[in-house]
């Protein structure tokens, strides 16, 4: 039996369209993998007090960035050479948008690394490092399943990660209802607890971004747009 | 190699440079995106989409077309609405040049070929006995891949349909037969000062659109066009292509093609035909988005011919 890759990018005529259609989805995870290792050394550098690790991701940035450019470049050069239609359309434009959420949540690492600097410096106190580690490892989770729902066209567990979010809005705001309570307890926590604050900020928008990743696996695999639709609209456009 | 591991690992990074991605066996249902083509099997007669409207032009059931012991058209219901643009699309000897063919009768010629079914135009039966042909193709005109003027003037191969159907009484009134059908094929501004021009002297864009004149000049209701644009250049294609979105305004307009990408521009619905059955049809932006059928997407992602 022929491999799943063969038959979803390849199988043209063209050798060429298939290789480039393989490469696209290869540097799309790429992009993807790098992304997924800043916002967890990111987490990492914070909770462990790491400057070094926090310099590295702030460098690591660059990187995230230059890829983003690379991929649309060759996302706009398939379109202008094959006019991809079908399904092939449908991956080539998803990647377009996909990779503008892989880039954003470089950049949320890259703000949650620089607070992880500015807290170092402020003194070593781990209050509010529970929530971020919790937080953290659940959006990290959401961000590499959407990224391998991706790469095995798999819109149930696309559908997954959606549902996730909720999850996350949730745990959001009872770590904000801790970090008020210490707020209140002493007053000299409010500068700490505010930069904590910025981070789970930064942490749940991962889970939006990775959230938005799955809504384009959704339409690469079943041809309809569920941004902006119920659940339920969702489930039976995957259930189908 | 990949695992589904979902806590912080470098997993990602085995995926992305990992050659393949393992699927373990039944853990997914099959979607669309899976299917492939060789192994699709078509059940005659049945068509994905909507093949049928409100308001039909064309009423065809049942068509079944042969040349001798070959069947060319296996059991196809269509309609084709009144005042829209329907591409057919397929590969090579799908059988959508052959389907055209009938809705004018251009098989007539053909001793071997033979067409069963229903086929209605304004609920008219078009293979009756009692029939017109001619009439019938003065209704439904026809426009061919190449460009094939007579070997007359300008003017007279736009005014030769008018006067042997007796269209106009007077040289007036042929005048302006011929210039509305060059104005509305476009062709005016190009051909007024030159109407006594032999037609073989004009271009092959601008012969196709005197041959588009021609048809448009018996004031016909449907015009069938077989690959209009095949042995044109790139602008006089942007041009026929101008003049189906208008000429959309007024007639029916069947239009066979072997560009995708024209299928796409000019069409309201597209039918992909394949092996003598028709498989889809559906609104030209859902057939180029997200087709329903496998086939469908394997042609118009160019992954068989």
């Amino acid at each position: 039996m022929p491999n799943n890759k063969d038959q979803v990018y390849g199988g043209h005529i063209s050798e060429r369209f298939n290789n480039e259609l393989l490469e696209l989805k290869t540097r799309f995870l790429e992009m993807g993998g790098l992304v997924e290792a800043q916002t967890g050394s990111a987490v990492q550098a914070l909770t462990a007090n790491d400057s070094v690790l926090a310099e590295q991701v702030r460098a690591g940035d660059r990187g995230v960035d230059q890829m983003e450019i690379g991929i649309d470049e060759e996302a706009i050069l398939i379109i202008a050479r094959r006019q991809p239609a079908a399904r092939d359309l449908r991956l080539v434009i998803a990647v377009i948008k996909m990779v503008v959420d892989l880039e954003r949540v470089g950049d949320e690492a890259k703000k949650i690394a620089k607070l992880a600097l500015k807290l170092e410096k402020e003194g070593q106190m781990s209050l509010g490092y529970v929530e971020v580690r919790n937080i953290g490892r659940h959006v990290h989770a959401m961000l590499h399943d959407s990224l391998d729902a991706f790469a095995r066209l798999d819109a149930e567990q696309a559908l997954r990660v959606m549902k996730e979010d909720k999850r996350v809005d949730e745990e959001y705001q009872a770590a904000a209802r801790t970090l008020l309570t210490h707020m209140m307890e002493d007053t000299r926590n409010i500068s700490r607890c505010m930069s904590i604050m910025w981070v789970l900020r930064a942490l749940e928008r991962v889970g939006d971004h990775a959230c938005n990743i799955a809504e384009n696996v959704i339409f690469m695999v079943k041809g309809e747009d569920v941004r902006h639709t119920p659940m339920e609209e969702t489930e039976r456009v995957v259930g189908r | 190699m990949n695992t589904m591991s979902s806590s912080i690992s470098a997993a990602a990074y085995t995926r992305s440079k990992g050659a393949a991605t393992p699927v373990p066996d039944g853990q997914r249902k099959d979607t669309v995106m899976e299917n492939k083509p060789e192994d699709t099997v078509i059940e005659e007669g049945k068509t994905v989409g909507q093949p049928f409207t409100a308001d039909p032009k064309f009423k065809l059931r049942n068509v079944d077309v042969s040349y001798g012991a070959d069947r060319a058209i296996k059991n196809i219901s269509l309609d084709i609405g009144r005042n829209e643009v329907i591409a057919f699309i397929g590969p090579s000897g799908c059988g959508k040049s052959t389907f055209l063919r009938c809705l004018n009768r251009m098989n007539d010629s053909i001793d071997i070929c033979r067409v069963k079914g229903s086929l209605e135009l304004d609920d008219q039966n078009i293979y009756e006995s009692k029939r017109d042909v001619v009439e019938l193709r003065a209704r439904v005109g026809m426009v061919f891949q190449k460009p094939n003027p007579f070997p007359k003037s300008i003017y007279d191969n736009v005014a030769y349909g008018p006067r042997i159907h007796g269209l106009a009484n007077r040289k007036s009134e042929l005048d302006d037969i011929v210039e509305n059908s060059l104005r509305k094929a476009g062709l005016w501004s190009e051909a007024k000062d030159r109407l006594d021009a032999m037609a073989t002297s004009m271009s092959g864009g601008q012969q196709q659109r005197l041959c588009i004149a021609r048809a448009v000049a018996v004031s016909p209701e449907v015009i069938l066009m077989d690959e209009p644009c095949s042995a044109l250049d790139p602008i006089a294609t942007a041009r026929v292509e101008e003049l189906i979105a208008e000429m959309s305004e007024s007639y029916t307009i069947v239009i066979v093609t072997h560009s995708m990408q024209q299928a796409a521009r000019v069409s309201n619905r597209t039918a992909y035909f394949h092996m003598g059955h028709l498989v889809e049809v559906n609104k030209t932006d859902t057939v180029f988005t997200s087709p329903q059928h496998p086939l469908t997407e394997s042609y118009i992602t160019g992954r068989f011919g």
